[in-house]
């Protein structure tokens, strides 16, 4: 076990816009192992999209800057051609859930077809091959496997959902990126779609990385939870650590402005705004929100690594 | 308009609200009805904050926009302090509307990106009668001081897109507060907005509510924002309302078997969380237009009774003195 999965090393990803230059992700480190499941939380704007959109090279057109290495297993896929990149990484070895993605599904091709597209496409299988592998991951997910007949609209939100989860599972890939894929949901539904989400976690020892602004959701999977703001990694910590006692100022905050339903307790919120990502602060970025700082916060803190194994990016844990 | 006495009645009442909505074939031809809110009965009192929680197409949006006279009723009837919304005039609707507020899910949807805060503010009273330009503006600024965009000069001037989301919601609370309403109806308020920021709002709509004596309804899809910020809570499923209690009543003993579920759907932040399956029942919420006979819910129902459940409509039982279920199991 503990085998190395993915790491990132130092990436950046600024955009170019008409006001100037966007840092959305901006020197972000990160270690993963096999089988573990990675929350990234963040309030909207903060990077963490970006952040995966860097992973999978996902790019749009206005990219300023791109640097860094994101190494998976053992190759550094940074360093691959576009075209090797398509036909190697992506989807095969690491596929994605985007936002709201149920909705982009193509309204005339057979959900069947859709979920299968990536085998044909990206490991050359043949059309029947493909689609007996997608009846299996249709079941993995509990969608009956007649529905591979059926086009999107015949089925609803939360059938969409797991077809677009099983498209991510179909070519068994080390690495599935979700981002928020629950949120368009309904109650009952998305504990449908996370209890899902934990039994393949549970038997295919599946890796994950979940990002989402809902901290209570992100309780239901995550191993780590992985704190943005303005672009950085300002905490990483074990779901224990994290969930019942967060150690970086915002962590603290975000966790105290979550309403709980079990428990009645005192709601916290943060005032203020994130800082711009066009020229974010010197120093530590939540220094002109956080209730705890002092006069080191006017320098930029490194990510402290403390002897529980937790990283913070915060003056307070020197 | 007759004059009722209005100390001890209910400031709002709604009884057996029907509001079908028409499915229409090749334009002519009736296809059938979207049921969308079928049979609900509630009193709303002055000052007090009512949270009506749904998963979507459960007919909560609907239900308020009725009550706000958006629609008008298939059948049943609204009352607001003792006058039947039906029998009332065009110039009566406008003065019901000035009594109500209405507060909408996507801050920046609902402003119009064209006009200033100053116009956005001003326009509500130009409707409703308020023309003396001193008496407006010193409403502007009593109302942006409420919801806190201070110094008011500041925002007097800005446009929708030069306020963050949450100063958007503020402004948006700002407008239906300037006709100083005695009802607000806030859908979703909070859902487009971070956590961060969500519960600086609902705190600013409490404490408005609580300042002005207002009734709120308030409507949600996420039950744990609840406990904190409302009085009485009713639990929607498929058009109707099937459980109604007090928040802490509902949150302590929770009868109706969807209220059950959805308890149990909801995640508190908690490591432990990931180490076990929730315990929900399968399948979505049905068809609106042929809806399940009997209790809507009993397809999905862990204990339903057959030969009751799916053949006859439950009506709504007592169990606990003010907190009723729409269910068989307590009959």
């Amino acid at each position: 076990m503990a085998e190395k999965l993915l790491q990132i090393r130092d990436l950046y990803l600024y955009f170019r816009t008409m006001r100037g230059v966007v840092k959305a992700v901006d020197g972000v480190n990160l270690d993963m192992n096999r089988d573990d499941a990675l929350a990234v939380i963040g309030e909207s704007g903060c990077g963490k999209t970006s952040l995966i959109r860097a992973i999978l090279r996902l790019l749009p057109r206005n990219v300023h800057t791109y640097k860094g290495s994101v190494v998976l297993l053992d190759t550094d896929i940074m360093k691959l051609s576009e075209e090797r990149f398509r036909t190697n990484v992506r989807w095969r070895r690491m596929s994605m859930v985007a936002q709201a993605a149920m909705n982009a599904l193509n309204p005339v091709i057979r959900v069947g077809d859709q979920v299968c597209e990536p085998l044909v496409v990206h490991q050359g299988l043949s059309k029947r091959d493909a689609l007996a592998q997608a009846a299996e991951v249709f079941h993995l997910v509990g969608v009956p496997t007649d529905f591979l007949n059926r086009y999107a609209f015949e089925l609803s939100g939360g059938m969409r959902q797991r077809a677009i989860l099983a498209m991510a599972l179909v070519t068994r890939p080390d690495l599935v990126v979700l981002d928020e894929p629950t949120s368009a949901l309904d109650m009952l539904t998305q504990a449908n779609i996370m209890n899902v989400l934990k039994g393949i976690k549970k038997d295919l020892q599946q890796s994950f990385i979940f990002i989402t602004h809902d901290v209570a959701t992100t309780s239901e999977i995550s191993d780590r939870g992985v704190v943005m703001y303005a672009g950085q990694i300002v905490e990483i910590s074990s779901a224990e650590q994290f969930y019942l006692n967060p150690f970086h100022p915002y962590s603290q905050k975000l966790m105290a402005s979550v309403p709980t339903l079990k428990v009645k307790k005192e709601l916290e919120f943060i005032p203020g705004q994130p800082p711009s990502l066009l020229n974010p602060p010197v120093g530590c970025r939540f220094a002109e929100r956080c209730h705890r700082r002092f006069d080191m916060c006017d320098q930029e803190p490194p990510m402290f690594t403390l002897e529980d194994g937790r990283q913070v990016k915060c003056w307070l844990y020197k | 308009m007759q004059t009722v006495d209005t100390k001890n009645q209910p400031l709002l009442e709604v009884r057996d609200l029907r509001q079908w909505f028409e499915l229409r074939k090749f334009v002519f031809s009736r296809a059938g009805y979207v049921k969308a809110v079928d049979g609900v009965s509630f009193s709303l009192p002055r000052g007090e904050a009512l949270a009506l929680v749904g998963e979507s197409g459960s007919g909560k949006t609907t239900l308020a926009r009725t009550v706000l006279g958006l629609y008008k009723p298939t059948s049943g009837d609204v009352i607001f302090e003792g006058l039947s919304l039906s029998t009332l005039k065009h110039r009566e609707m406008r003065k019901y509307r000035s009594d109500l507020g209405y507060v909408q899910q996507d801050p920046y949807g609902a402003l119009p990106p064209f006009m200033s805060l100053n116009t956005i503010l001003t326009e509500p009273m130009i409707i409703n009668g308020v023309r003396d330009k001193s008496e407006q503006d010193r409403r502007i600024r009593e109302v942006l001081e409420e919801v806190k965009l201070t110094p008011a000069d500041d925002f007097i001037n800005k446009f929708p897109h030069q306020l963050s989301g949450g100063q958007q919601q503020r402004a948006v609370i700002a407008r239906a507060m300037v006709l100083r309403p005695k009802l607000i109806a806030a859908d979703e308020p909070v859902s487009m907005l971070d956590a961060s920021v969500r519960v600086e709002i609902l705190r600013l709509l409490r404490r408005i509510q609580e300042e002005h004596t207002l009734a709120v309804i308030y409507i949600t899809h996420d039950l744990s924002t609840v406990r904190y910020f409302s009085e009485r809570i009713f639990i929607m499923y498929a058009a109707k309302t099937v459980e109604k209690a007090p928040v802490e009543s509902l949150l302590e003993h929770h009868f109706h078997p969807y209220t059950t579920a959805l308890l149990a759907a909801i995640p508190d932040p908690d490591p432990e969380n990931a180490k076990k399956f929730r315990d929900v029942p399968a399948g979505e919420p049905p068809s609106l237009v042929h809806p399940p006979s009997g209790c809507r819910f009993h397809p999905r129902c862990p204990e339903a009774i057959e030969g009751l459940c799916d053949v006859k409509e439950p009506p709504e039982f007592e169990p606990l003195p003010g907190h009723t279920a729409e269910c068989w199991l307590y009959q």
